[in-house]
Order: structure tokens, then C-alpha cells, then sequence
């Protein structure tokens, strides 16, 4: 809580009024129960953020969000790279999910990698009328021939595989006894629960009964040991975490999942302690590995310096002394490095206002981000965040901001066009409106094909992100001069 | 430390710090389990025998890397194409999403789209709650003149039935019973999003032909001809050019689906959600135009053989680029009309046979390997015969025996086909053994290139949709002599890039 900040609370009252107004009465009850004003609670410093979230969406009203399969293929295991990923189904999914995340890694792609790959059964009428478990089957042995060095197969379900009756376990089954490899049966059909967030939850109950249930490696343990939880390195984001964790002293045995091998998931119940960035999309398998392994996990944020520094503390006192001291070292260590970042971008972006439109963690946790660069948000929301989500997002946020939960292409094209903030941070599908309207916009999944943005070497690019797209000349142009102000 | 706020670096050139590339050193050595180097390097030579080919083309089920997208993709892009249109997807959210994001990246434009968001109630019930909620919805808060609506998988699997389910929609006043509905079932299972083009296309027709009042019989005909553009991801640009020349020569004209002002918006402080499209009166209007020309066939088979049950005379073209396609398309367009193609217009085409006159020895005897869809392959191929280049692996992951034929026909009328063969049906993953076993000089195709062009070193032009990787391709024409000019531009550039790379005695400054 570095800035004091309120906003205009009476403000997006009217503004949420006059949104609803435009809906047809049965959708703007269910939507005014989505749509927010942050007000102070009776826990000091907390905001309540108050509303309903994780329900299904309004048929019609352009919700922005993804579906189960999204949620498992593309988010967690899709960054699994010595594992072959079938998008199992027609072609589309995999289609238009293939490459788009940029989940880096390191690797050989389609030799010992296939995270930029798009392998599918691109089902035809026949498999919808004979089911495909066949055509599965004979799949994964070409699959084998082609990729010999593959550790194993996720097989990602797309809609018609649950609607079908296919028995894609018994294949799982079958193909493990015959190739020995790994192979996971992902239940994460696009019509499952009502967003992304299912998929993460499937995909993570994926991990428990096809990875670890079929046994936990042998591993030479230390004292230090950590996973590196709910990363998926984008633009290359897990690395700078991974290298401010080794230089506080810790081994990080496992990346979850950005980068991350197979090895690194069936090893994880060794660690000592989990460390979850994505709070939404990994918590399951962290409190599954608390219950059966007796490992605890720690939130943390890596984004921008006042959450780095409370996050490495916070980590650290999880530790002993060695590595609490450790953890002062690295924060004195980049503290150069922040004050330049701050002095060459604070007085550029001091005091301009944020609009955000993410997913799951984001809108909380690159609060401070902002906040260390001046800026204020002054609406935020989850595409799928559950209640526990608007929980911790009212220690983030200040009274008067706009909450908006599943917010649809409308709402959010009023809100901003209204609020006019300063800049915008949401998806690609938001993007281009947003920036017709003379609002600077930067995509906040992707980082707009930039990044890292964890961890202080992320810091820099982000605020240097940050600020060419607000300080950018082109704002200036979109009026032609002729044109009566 | 590898990071300064003076000269921040990102992920293009962060990882390569020390730092890093011993910590990803460390973390494979230690943590990753990976096969060893060896193994790795072997495998990757062993990928580029005859004998992994062989293996490679054994496969009957596994599909990798396909170039090709599923029918609602191609629904929503046709639907878009009309005046004031919601394109609306009946089924699962997640599709629409992706369609969405899909169409952006390309385009850089907002692409409204609604979903009505089925999920497993729907999927035990039936759609029709999602469908009468969604249209009043979508026509209450967006206020468009028509939504047109497609499916997804998941609403095909369980069976919905889109005419009776929009009738009973109508008759709860979702939306008012003369509100133009049209629709198309689009499964993903069947074709690919050329189809789901041609079915929409054929549902807006159907509406207004056949539904809206009742079946519309022929009248008097017109003077006008309907063109449909079919899926492409250059259509702001070749609508654009297309109706230049047709205004030169003073051919009446409608396009049927038309986004070239749809995704193509100016930056002005004002977002369109609706701009341009085809005017749904001219939509009413064209059963009774002269002729429909489908500029892709593949694109529009099934809407042809409908304006024919019309009694309309149709005429298909495939994505005309080059000289020879761009005569034919602009003769038929003036027997159709009766106006001459004017003196401008062929002294246009004498210019880009000039250029091509002028650069014909850098074009001669370059083999090139074309993917696409089966339309733009097709064109492509026959520009690059008329140049003097060899294709040598044509690939349409979306084409089907028909497409084999008519390539294995055009491939054989010229001496420059002699050594190339058509592949239908086949993925990308086929292309990289073709293209590591018979390698060529250039691929052509989309930014989906790129992987084969990073492990064959073969140069990618980027010319067909989607294009990720490189901004504002699309916004200049490909079609047309304009088009062809600018093509072959593109080729020349890069033919003169690698001869430069690869000089070193003759790094000459005149070419």
C-alpha cells in the first residue's frame, strides 16, 4: 500500500447504473451482480471487492472468456515441452491455440520439445459417429515413431470427446502398458464448467492421478528445495524468478510448467516447499501435495520491487537464517537497479491511471507493479477469478475502484470509454477497440510479445513497456487538424 | 548484472546474458531429465532421411502442424462481411474466444463476435435456452441490423437445430419477428473454415432468398454481378482493388461480404464496432444480378450450386493473382457487363509484365514449395508458372482429390510444373520432410512457416493468411495486376537478400 488513493466512489456507481440500463432486465440483474465498487471493510487496510464471480456467462453479451480446455492445454500443460500434446478433437482448438502463448523454452522442437507444436486427431464425422478411442490409439503409436524422444503424451479433450462417450482412460491405460511412457488423459472439454478456471482444475487433478499416483522418482534431496509453481514463462518470466530464488539460495528442482520436463512434475512432491505464482490456476495441486506429501506452499509476487522484496522476505523466513540474510543480499543487489528504472520512468507515468482486464492473478498482483511507477488503477477484473481471488484482491486495491467480474465487450468498451484512463492492460481481443479510442493499451497476457516482466530484470522492461505505450507521439495524430477540437 | 534501466533488454536478447545461459545450463544438467545431446542430434539428422519420410507419410491418424482452421473461424469472417452484423456462435464460449483472437492477430482489429456460452446443462438439454437469451441479448446491447449465427462442435454433437431454434426465439421476441436471423450449421468435424465460409455465405443468401419472405423467385435481372471474395486474409486490400477496376470499367457490382472497412478501421478516437459490409439490401437485391463469380472456388462450391437453383449463371475463379488469372477475371467480368476493360487497366498489366520481363532471369528456374488453402495454392502456383519459377511441393492440408486434380492439370500445362507434385490432405509436418529431402530455393505460405523455415533454412515468403509475425501485409493488395506486382516484389526481395547473403567475390551493387 505504497500510494494513498481513493477514487471517485459515487462515480462508477452511476457509471455500473448505466451500463445495466442497457441490458434487457433479467440479464442486468444477473450482471449488476459482477459489477463493483471497492469499498473499505472492517479488516484495516482491506477492500471489499464484492462481487459474484466463477458463474456461468450471459449467452450474448460478449464475454471475453475462454473455456476448460483453454484452461488445461493452453495454460497448464501445453508448456510441459518433452511431452506431445494432442489436441483431441476437430482441428480448431489446437489450431488457434498453437504458439500463442509463448511459454519459452529450451529445447529441440519436434526432436526433444513440442510445446510449439500442434498435434491433433483433427477429427472427422466419422469419429464423432464411431467414436475416436480407435483412431487415439493407433495415433499415439505413429506419434511414437514420429517422436521417439517424447517422455510421454497429454491427450486434451475437446468438446465432442465427453458428448461421444469416448473412453480416453482405457487408451491412456492401454498405451502406458504398451509404450511405458507417461500418458495423460485431460477430461477438459470446452463445455465444462464457465471459463478457463475448470481446465486448470482438471488439468490439476491430472497431474495428481497420471503423474504422481504412478509413483514418485527417486531424487537426491537437499534442504533448500523448491518448486517453482504456476509460472508458465511467458515472454520468458519464470527465469528471472528462477534466478532471484537460486540467488537467495534455494534449488529450484521443478518449473511448473513453463520450461518444465516431466521430470520436474513427477518430482515435485521432494521439494521442501512450493512457491505458486498463479494462485487460480495451480492452487489445487499445491494443496493436494500439503495433504498427501506434507509440503507447504507460499504465494508469492514477483512483479515490480515492493512485492519482490516482501516476497523474497516472505519466502525466506520459510528458511533459516542463511537464507533470510541471503534474501537482504538480493534485494540490496537490485536496488540500483530499481532506483533506475524508477527515476527514468516515474516522472513520465506519475500519477496516470490503469484500467485492467486479466484472467486469474493479474489484476491483483501488478497493482504494485504500477504503483511503484506512480500509476493508479482505477478499475479492475478477472475474466475467471473465484471469490478467494476478489478476497486478496481487496488487499491490492483502493476504495472507489471498479470491479468487474466476467465483464462483456460492452461494459468494458462504456467503462473505458468513460473513465478514460491512461492505459488499459487487457487481451488481445480488447486491444484494438481500446486503442481506436485514443486509450493506450498494452496486452497483460502476452505482455504484447514482450517480456519477462517478473522479477527486477522483468521490472525494467515492463515499466520501459509502460510507458512508450502511453508516452507514445501517435496519440497525438488521431484528430486531423482540420477537424474543429 | 545483465539489466540497466539505460539499455533494457528483453527476451530477444536477455537470455543470452551469462547468467542466464548458465542457469539453463545448470537446470537441464541437474533437473530436467532430457535426452543427451547425442541422442538429440541424432534423432534431428534422422528427421531429415528419405526413410523418416517414408514413415512420415505412413501416418494415417496423427495430424501435426495442419494448415488449416475449423468451419466457424470461416462463418464469423463471412458473416462479418455485412453491413452491421453480429456474427453469433451457437455453442461452446471457448471457440469464440479463439476466432476472436484468431482474426485480431491477422488483422489488428477488433473483432466483435458473440458466443452464447453452452455449457453442460446445455449439453444434456439442448442450446435453445443459450439461443433465445443470447439473440436478445446480442440484439439489445450491440444493436446490429442482422446476426448470423454458426455453431461449434459441441452444439452439432448434441443435435440443435438452428431453424427451429431461432423460430421459437422469434416467437418469444428475443428478437422481432423481421429481424434478419440467417444461419449455417458449421461443423468442425467436416471441412475446414473455407467451408464454414461457404455455408454462411449460402445461409445470408438463403435467409433473404428463401425465408425472410418466403422462397424469392428471379425477377427481372439487373445489371449488376455479385462477386464473392471467399477467406482471405488480404481481402481489405484485394476487395479494394477488385472494386477499382470494376468502378474504372463501370461494371455494377456487389461483394458479398465485403471487410475490406470491417477490419480495416481508421484510428481517429471513435471504435466501429460496424463499418462498411455489404448493404443487406444489396444482399436482397443480388438474386436478380446478372451472374455470381466465386474468386474461390473451394470457398464457395456449395453457395454457387445454390444461386444456380436461382437460375442464376455462376463462375468461379481460384484467388486470381498473376497476369493470366487477372485477364481471365477481368474478361469475364466485361462479357458479363458488356464494358470494356479499359486503357488504363491494360496498361497496368503491361507494366507488370514489364516488371516481370525486367526480373525474369532472378525468377527462372526457382524451385518453391506453396501452403495454403487449396484456392490461394492454386493461384500462387499458376503465378509462379507464369514467371518462370518451378514449384515443386504444393500442399493444402484443407484440399481434396478435386484440388489434387485441377493442381495436377495446371502443374502439367506448363514446362515449369514438370517436376512438382500436389499434396492434399497433407500437414506441415509432411512439408518438413519434403522440404529437408527435396529442398527448395523459397516456401511460400503463412506465418505458420516460420518453424519449417528455422529448421530446413529455407527463406519463407509470407503471403497467406494468418500473418502473425509481420504487421500490414494484408492491407496491400495481392489480387489484380497492383497485386501481382507487389507479389512478385516481395519474392524478388527476398531472391535478392539470400543471393546477397551468399556473396562474397560478387557482393555486386547492381543486380
Amino acid at each position: 500500500m505504497s500510494l494513498d488513493i481513493t477514487n471517485d466512489t459515487a462515480a462508477a456507481e452511476a457509471l455500473i447504473k448505466e451500463v445495466l440500463d442497457a441490458y434487457p432486465e433479467k440479464s442486468a440483474k444477473r450482471r449488476s451482480k459482477h459489477l463493483s465498487v471497492a469499498k473499505p471493510t472492517e479488516e484495516d487496510g482491506v477492500t471489499g471487492c464484492g462481487v459474484k464471480s466463477n458463474i456461468k456467462s450471459i449467452p450474448g453479451v460478449m464475454t471475453i472468456r475462454g473455456c476448460a480446455y483453454a484452461g488445461s492445454k493452453g495454460v497448464v500443460w501445453g508448456p510441459v515441452k518433452d511431452m506431445v500434446h494432442i489436441s483431441h478433437g476437430p482441428v480448431g482448438c489446437g489450431h488457434y491455440s498453437w504458439s500463442q502463448r509463448r511459454n519459452y523454452f529450451n529445447g529441440t522442437v519436434g526432436i526433444d520439445s513440442f510445446v510449439t507444436m500442434q498435434v491433433t486427431s483433427d477429427f472427422q464425422e466419422r469419429d464423432i459417429v464411431f467414436g475416436g478411442d480407435k483412431n487415439l490409439d493407433a495415433m499415439i503409436d505413429e506419434l511414437d515413431v514420429m517422436f521417439p524422444l517424447a517422455k510421454g503424451i497429454s491427450i486434451q479433450s475437446e468438446c465432442p470427446i465427453g458428448l461421444i462417450g469416448d473412453d480416453i482412460e482405457a487408451v491412456a491405460k492401454k498405451k502406458h502398458k504398451e509404450t511405458g511412457k507417461t500418458i495423460v488423459p485431460v477430461r477438459c472439454e470446452g463445455f465444462r464448467g464457465v471459463s478457463q478456471s475448470l481446465g486448470h482444475h482438471i488439468a490439476n487433478d491430472a497431474i495428481r492421478d497420471w503423474v504422481f499416483e504412478k509413483g514418485v522418482p527417486e531424487f537426491e534431496t537437499g534442504p533448500y528445495d523448491v518448486n517453482l509453481i504456476a509460472d508458465y514463462n511467458i515472454g520468458g518470466d519464470a527465469w528471472p524468478s528462477h534466478k532471484l530464488l537460486e540467488e537467495m539460495g534455494l534449488r529450484v528442482i521443478g518449473m511448473w510448467s513453463g520450461d518444465a520436463t516431466l521430470s520436474e512434475m513427477a518430482r515435485a512432491p521432494k521439494a521442501k516447499l512450493n512457491l505458486i505464482h498463479c494462485y487460480r490456476s495451480m492452487n489445487y495441486i499445491c494443496r493436494h501435495m500439503e495433504e498427501k506429501y506434507g509440503i507447504k506452499w507460499v504465494e508469492y509476487n514477483f512483479f515490480g520491487p515492493t512485492q519482490i522484496a516482501a516476497s523474497l522476505r516472505k519466502i525466506a523466513a520459510q528458511f533459516d537464517e542463511t537464507i533470510q540474510a541471503n534474501a537482504e543480499k538480493v534485494i540490496a543487489k537490485y536496488e540500483g537497479l530499481v532506483a533506475d528504472v524508477v527515476a527514468k520512468y516515474k516522472p513520465r507515468l506519475d500519477g496516470k491511471t490503469v484500467m485492467l482486464y486479466v484472467g486469474g492473478l493479474r489484476p491483483r498482483h501488478v497493482t504494485n507493479a504500477y504503483e511503484d511507477l506512480g500509476m493508479k488503477i482505477v478499475g479492475t477484473g478477472y475474466e475467471f477469478g473465484h471469490n478467494d481471488d476478489y478476497q486478496r484482491t481487496g488487499h491490492y486495491v483502493k476504495e472507489g475502484t471498479l470491479i468487474y467480474d466476467d465483464v462483456t465487450g460492452y461494459e468494458l468498451e462504456k467503462f473505458i470509454e468513460k473513465i478514460r484512463p491512461d492505459l488499459v492492460g487487457s487481451g488481445i481481443k480488447e486491444k484494438y477497440a481500446t486503442q481506436k479510442m485514443g486509450v493506450p493499451f498494452r496486452q497483460m497476457h502476452s505482455w504484447d510479445y514482450s517480456g519477462p516482466y517478473h522479477g527486477y530484470d522483468g521490472f525494467a522492461i515492463f515499466a520501459r513497456d509502460m510507458d512508450m505505450a502511453i508516452n507514445s507521439p501517435v496519440w497525438s495524430k488521431f484528430k486531423a487538424p482540420w477537424k474543429a477540437a | 548484472m545483465p539489466q540497466s534501466a539505460e539499455k533494457t533488454k528483453d527476451h530477444v536478447t536477455l537470455f543470452q546474458e551469462p547468467e542466464y545461459k548458465e542457469m539453463f545450463a545448470d537446470k537441464k544438467a541437474q533437473f530436467e531429465g532430457r535426452p543427451s545431446d547425442e541422442a538429440v542430434a541424432a534423432q534431428s539428422e534422422y528427421t531429415k532421411t528419405w526413410e523418416y519420410r517414408e514413415k512420415n507419410f505412413a501416418r494415417t491418424k496423427a495430424v501435426i502442424n495442419p494448415a488449416k482452421a475449423c468451419q466457424p473461424l470461416g462463418a464469423v469472417f463471412a458473416a462479418a462481411g455485412f453491413e452491421e452484423t453480429m456474427p453469433y456462435v451457437h455453442g461452446s464460449q471457448g471457440c469464440v474466444a479463439y476466432f476472436r483472437s484468431h482474426l485480431a492477430r491477422h488483422f489488428k482489429e477488433a473483432v466483435p463476435c458473440v458466443s452464447d456460452s453452452m455449457t453442460e446443462d446445455a449439453a444434456v438439454f439442448g442450446g435453445l435456452n443459450n439461443l433465445v437469451d443470447g439473440l436478445q441479448n446480442s440484439y439489445t446491447l450491440y444493436k446490429p441490423k442482422m446476426i448470423a449465427v454458426s455453431t461449434t462442435c459441441m452444439a452439432e454433437v448434441i443435435g440443435d437445430d438452428l431453424s427451429a431454434f431461432i423460430s421459437t426465439a422469434k416467437e418469444k421476441e428475443s428478437v422481432p419477428a423481421d429481424f434478419a436471423v440467417p444461419f449455417a450449421h458449421t461443423p468442425s468435424f467436416v471441412g475446414s473454415h473455407t467451408t464454414g465460409y461457404d455455408n454462411m455465405v449460402k445461409g445470408i443468401f438463403n435467409y433473404f432468398w428463401d425465408r425472410e419472405k418466403g422462397e424469392v423467385k428471379r425477377g427481372a435481372v439487373t445489371s449488376k454481378i455479385n462477386i464473392i471474395p471467399g477467406f482471405d486474409g488480404y481481402a481489405v486490400a484485394n476487395n479494394r482493388e477488385l472494386k477499382r477496376y470494376m468502378d474504372e470499367m463501370g461494371v455494377e457490382y456487389t461483394l458479398i461480404s465485403d471487410v475490406s472497412d470491417v477490419y480495416d478501421t481508421p484510428s481517429d478516437g471513435t471504435y466501429r464496432m460496424y463499418d462498411g459490409g455489404t448493404k443487406l439490401d444489396d444482399v436482397r437485391a443480388a438474386i436478380n444480378a446478372k451472374a455470381t463469380i466465386a474468386l474461390q472456388k473451394y470457398c464457395s462450391d456449395k453457395t454457387l450450386e445454390y444461386v444456380e437453383t436461382k437460375g442464376q449463371p455462376t463462375a468461379s475463379f481460384h484467388y486470381p493473382m498473376g497476369v493470366s488469372a487477372t485477364d481471365a477475371l477481368l474478361m469475364k467480368l466485361s462479357e458479363l457487363s458488356g464494358k470494356p476493360i479499359t486503357e488504363s487497366i491494360e496498361k497496368e498489366r503491361g507494366r507488370l509484365v514489364d516488371a516481370i520481363t525486367d526480373s525474369q532471369a532472378y525468377l527462372h528456374g526457382k524451385k518453391v514449395a506453396v501452403f495454403g488453402d487449396p484456392d490461394f495454392v492454386y493461384g500462387m502456383v499458376s503465378f509462379l508458372l507464369e514467371m518462370g519459377c518451378e514449384p515443386t511441393h504444393c500442399l493444402a492440408t484443407n484440399g481434396g482429390k478435386e484440388w489434387e486434380a485441377a493442381m495436377t492439370e495446371l502443374l502439367a500445362s506448363s514446362p515449369f510444373g514438370a517436376g512438382c507434385k500436389a499434396y492434399a490432405g497433407k500437414d506441415l509436418w509432411h512439408m518438413r520432410s519434403l522440404l529437408f529431402t527435396e529442398p527448395t530455393d523459397l516456401l511460400i505460405g503463412s506465418s505458420y512457416g516460420k518453424y519449417l523455415e528455422k529448421d530446413t533454412g529455407i527463406p519463407l515468403i509470407r503471403l497467406t493468411f494468418p500473418i502473425f509475425d509481420r504487421h500490414h501485409h494484408h492491407r496491400f493488395p495481392t489480387m489484380g495486376y497492383q497485386g501481382a506486382l507487389r507479389v512478385l516484389v516481395e519474392i524478388l526481395d527476398r531472391i535478392f537478400e539470400i543471393t546477397d547473403d551468399a556473396s562474397d567475390i560478387s557482393f555486386d551493387l547492381t543486380r
